[in-house]
């Protein structure tokens, strides 16, 4: 085992491990990555990595300068953790209603939280922080959601990873957020294989984010328009709260203690199989279940549950 | 034939307040021309005057995104549920 000099040469290189046992069609393999094994705690150093090293690169981010990001959790925390080791100091604007560990981990990174109405959501959120950039040139504000850096992170390393270890895959299941993932994977993917099926995975957030006043503030990620995300992916599937918390659960009957997007990830991954006659799936676990314990999601009343999974945000 | 479609709390308003209603059609497109002759004030929210879908619109039919079947075209049949999303980001 090599030593490492720094905590972030830890970031990516996750393991891939077999979980066809949850597969509903024995002639369909399905192998998780897991992303929760990076040194922040999901696949969002990735793309943090990425966006600061290349802002470190070309100059745009100075030493010691402020970092302004929105994000609903992970990106924040993945940015806070590498702000820290660096010496920048940090500022996410993060919705009300994200889960308190979501908070709790920022914290631990001496993030300064910023927050903003849980009605507007992830939009909301980031309308707030672009006015504050607008406000403050002097700070550097990644824009993970337009940033480049954030699907070349999956492009030039999630990607070369899944086909490293796994050729024969035939689909790649993941979430949709900032379309980073799926952006990068996917086209990197394709270019080895064109035959490989990309499919997205979302919640029906736009239902949950109720606080959303015309469907003008309404928002698709400039990383996946300009990534052709819609000649991109094959297919893309809304998965609703209570197929997310059932999946997050029975992933824990393979070992995997997730959070409740990876759930969701799943269960999409669960119907692809169901679907097709025979194939390898790749599906990312996108982080590990400790920010929603909270939530109850392992252990509470179904229902409960998945009320409360409808007023938290988990992507 | 009639299919239930879901209703995003923003627009339900323009639907006398329902979170769900009934509509006719073989295809998306049809279905969108019943809900809009059914409530008027949906004109325009769901499909463009170029006659796309909406661009902060998803639309799945059982729980698909429809961008990635027929887009209008798409087929619905008995029993197909319509559900229509304002598009959210995460992250």
């Amino acid at each position: 085992m090599a030593v490492y000099s720094d905590i972030t040469e830890l970031v990516g290189n996750t393991p891939m491990v077999d979980i066809s046992k949850l597969s509903p069609n024995p002639r369909v393999r399905i192998l998780a990555k897991l992303e929760g094994q990076n040194p922040g705690g999901s696949v969002k150093d990735r793309a943090a990595k990425w966006m600061v090293e290349e802002a470190e690169k070309n100059g745009t981010l100075r030493p010691g300068q402020t970092i302004l990001e929105s994000s609903s959790g992970n990106t924040g925390i993945a940015l806070a953790m590498i702000a820290k080791l660096r010496g920048y100091p940090f500022k996410v604007v993060l919705p009300d209603n994200v889960s308190v560990e979501r908070r709790q981990a920022l914290e631990v990174w001496g993030a300064e939280i910023i927050p903003s109405d849980a009605a507007g959501g992830s939009n909301g959120a980031m309308r707030k922080a672009q006015r504050l950039a607008a406000d403050h040139p002097e700070w550097w504000f990644p824009y993970q959601y337009g940033n480049p850096a954030n699907p070349k992170a999956h492009y030039e390393s999630t990607g070369p990873e899944i086909w490293r270890d796994c050729p024969e895959i035939t689909h790649f299941v993941a979430g949709l957020g900032t379309a980073g993932t799926l952006m990068g994977v996917g086209r990197f993917l394709k270019e080895r294989n064109a035959a490989v099926q990309i499919w997205a995975v979302e919640p029906p957030a736009g239902e949950m984010v109720d606080g959303l006043k015309s469907l003008d503030e309404g928002f698709v990620p400039p990383v996946f328009i300009d990534n052709d995300g819609y000649e991109l992916l094959d297919r893309k599937r809304v998965v609703s709260p209570r197929e997310s918390v059932e999946w997050t659960r029975r992933l824990t009957e393979v070992g995997i203690f997730a959070g409740i997007s990876s759930g969701a990830i799943m269960a999409a991954a669960a119907k692809c199989a169901a679907e097709i006659d025979e194939g390898v799936i790749v599906t990312v676990v996108c982080d590990g279940g400790w920010k929603y314990l909270s939530t109850g999601v392992w252990t509470g009343d179904l229902d409960e549950v998945v009320e409360r999974a409808k007023r938290v945000i988990y992507f | 034939m009639s299919v239930e479609v879901r209703l995003p709390t923003i627009l339900r308003a323009h639907a006398g307040g329902s979170a769900t209603v009934q509509a006719d059609g073989e295809t998306l497109g049809q279905v969108f021309d019943d809900l809009v002759a059914r409530f008027p004030g949906l004109a325009g929210q769901l499909v463009t005057d170029e006659g796309s879908l909406h661009k902060f619109v998803n639309v799945y039919v059982n729980d698909d995104d429809v961008r990635y079947l027929d887009k209008l075209e798409t087929k619905i049949g008995p029993g197909d549920s319509i559900t229509i999303l304002p598009a959210v980001a995460g992250g």
